[in-house]
């Protein structure tokens, strides 16, 4: 185990197949992403270098920055809503109450079945003749007459939001909650001995030791909510006229509907610059957070 | 590899290591909360009346909003058509019908062959992701190797680019490897996505197993392959299932965008492209869709409910730190 050199050796035949295969799949196409958007590629064989063509004609035709910030804005509604809601759920989940197991393993669901078909569900909830959602607000006289919610810019927008936030709360809340659990116990019950209430334990105790989860669990969020694809697709394909077209959405449509790959790739690589700037926050708030526990 | 298992090194069943993981912290201070309360309710935890009435509403609440569209989508399995395209709305069916359950076979044709192919291709990229990710997470463990921390940084980056992403590559790539329309065109960029988090989670654990049990096999001259297959694998187990169980949950609930641009044949398509091609019809036949999709879901639901433990234990992995 000291012979530090064969050791190396050794680590990297044991990393070489994984290392091999997200080289293939991952760093490649991704380099290849970088390259095809320079250039015309198309259905046809060959193509050409353009240049900043692609670049130039996505941020001269102005809908482009309208997505931009029409995904930044989905994003950050749903990842805080996600937050809250998960919050709300962990602590609901963490109360020592008959029935406690049960509740977190009905949590899981939306997490666990294929996105697909927990969509499908959504998509003859927002039915607007038919649907539970407007049928029910029908029958309670909230609405008058049938609302159909994917058929309008606006709510079409607010459904999709409402359908991601909920398949990120499973995942979401069952973390908040095991960062609850982490929490020494002691800390409470000295606490409680002293008289403290159980709101006050919750906003001086639980609220600030969970801030780092929080932070990892919003910085993940937002990277998987920015990257969000299924839910639009299945459900209003983008429409109603562009309402719920975000970044990647409109990626898809550039490339894969209508096989323009390379006017597609330059729209994927603003993706990934916005992408690596998340990641790279989320790296920096790891690092940060581990010194800080460290001291 | 249970005969491997028996004439390990080291006792595995008795060592407490094998029990327990960074991740199982949730469940085991769920157990130590346990037996603590048993003899007498601790204090702290105790509720008066109006409170343990709030907490059970707002986890109806909660519940409620989580589990609304299984509820919907089940009772309108039970809803015939005529019913479900009347007004006004009714949340209960007034004629239950098991008709959608008899005639989705026809409708969708190849249901079983989808549900068939979403198991199938799930549990090979299980196996892939298993393979892989083992001897990776173990060199991540137990070498520090000069740009181990990068390295990994740059593994645990690749999960942040989503495949939507890289579409347009990966269908090249797919066209020159000739795999457009089999099998291998949604497991193989599926696998790639589930390794990082899985070589995170797997690193995490082996770190726990004690050095010393390496280093005593060291000094006993097994070589380096034979410690990894002999004492470390054999500990590593639990981990190895949780691993096993995350990836193919993951590649279970993912199945979307390389099934859908990567696979045009109706029989290799996952349960969730078969249905989304029903669900695209300009008359979509609801009560046999939801049925449909009910029977898709389900073999997954029982199992759910037994592995519940290791789904924390894997969510919550590596992410808390104690």
């Amino acid at each position: 185990m000291t012979s530090t050199r064969s050791a190396t050796l050794f680590a990297f035949a044991l990393l070489a197949p994984a290392l091999i295969y997200i080289t293939v799949i991952v760093a490649y196409p991704l380099f290849d992403t970088v390259l095809l958007s320079f250039t015309n590629a198309s259905l046809k064989q060959t193509y050409d270098f353009v240049g900043w063509t692609n670049y130039l004609r996505i941020f001269g035709a102005g809908n482009f920055t309208d997505v931009i910030i029409r995904t930044f804005v989905w994003t950050f509604f749903s990842v805080s809503i996600k937050m809250i809601i998960g919050m709300c759920g962990a602590v609901l989940l963490n109360a020592a109450i008959p029935g406690q197991t049960l509740f977190r393993v009905l949590t899981m669901p939306p997490w666990i079945v294929p996105m697909a078909i927990g969509i499908f569900m959504w998509g003859w909830m927002y039915n607007g003749q038919f649907g539970m959602i407007s049928g029910l607000l029908q029958n309670f006289g909230i609405v008058n007459g049938p609302v159909a919610w994917l058929a309008y810019g606006n709510t079409a927008f607010w459904a999709t939001i409402i359908t991601d936030v909920w398949i990120g709360v499973p995942m979401v809340t069952i973390y908040f909650l095991a960062a609850m659990q982490s929490i020494p116990k002691d800390l409470y019950e000295a606490a409680w001995t002293d008289g403290a209430g159980r709101a006050y334990r919750f906003r001086r105790i639980t609220l600030p030791l969970m801030v780092p989860a929080i932070i990892t669990m919003s910085l993940l969020s937002l990277i998987a909510t920015f990257n969000s694809f299924d839910i639009i697709w299945i459900l209003t394909q983008g429409g109603p006229s562009g309402s719920t077209t975000t970044m990647i959405i409109d990626t898809y449509k550039t490339a894969i509907g209508s096989r323009k790959y390379g006017e597609g790739a330059a729209r994927a690589v603003v993706i990934c610059i916005f992408v690596s700037i998340f990641c790279l926050a989320y790296f920096r708030a790891v690092r940060r957070l581990q010194q800080g526990e460290a001291k | 590899m249970s005969a491997e298992n028996a004439n390990s090194p080291v006792p595995t069943g008795s060592y407490p290591l094998a029990a327990g993981t960074a991740g199982l912290a949730a469940v085991s201070a769920k157990q130590r909360m346990k037996s603590r309360t048993k003899p007498a309710k601790a204090m702290i935890d105790r509720y008066k009346w109006y409170e343990v009435a709030g907490l059970y509403l707002g986890i109806a609440v909660f519940l409620f909003f989580v589990l609304a569209p299984f509820i919907e989508g089940f009772l309108v399995s039970l809803k015939p058509l005529s019913q479900l395209f009347s007004t006004p709305y009714s949340f209960i069916p007034k004629v239950w019908s098991f008709d959608a359950y008899i005639n989705m076979w026809t409708s969708v044709p190849m249901l079983g062959m989808h549900i068939f192919n979403s198991f199938f291709i799930s549990s090979i990229v299980t196996l892939i992701v298993v393979i892989i990710v083992v001897p990776a997470a173990y060199a991540f463990a137990r070498f520090n190797f000069a740009g181990a921390g990068v390295l990994l940084g740059l593994f645990l980056a690749v999960n942040m680019f989503s495949g939507a992403v890289l579409l347009i590559p990966l269908f090249r790539l797919m066209r020159s490897l000739g795999l457009l329309n089999t099998y291998f065109a949604m497991i193989v960029p599926g696998a790639a996505f589930l390794i990082p988090s899985s070589i995170w989670l797997l690193r995490t654990y082996m770190m726990r197993i004690p050095r010393e049990l390496d280093e005593a096999a060291w000094v006993d001259g097994a070589s380096r392959i034979y410690t990894l297959r002999r004492v470390i694998l054999p500990l590593a187990m639990p981990g190895i299932v949780v691993v096993a169980i995350m990836t193919f949950i993951g590649a279970y609930a993912q199945q979307f965008i390389f099934a859908l641009t990567f696979n045009s044949k109706t029989e290799f398509m996952p349960l969730p492209i078969g249905l989304f091609a029903f669900f695209g019809k300009q008359e979509v036949v609801w009560n046999e869709l939801m049925a449909a999709s009910f029977v898709g879901i389900l073999p997954v639901m029982v199992v759910i409910v037994f592995l519940q433990r290791y789904l924390v234990a894997g969510l919550t992995a590596g992410a808390v730190k104690q």
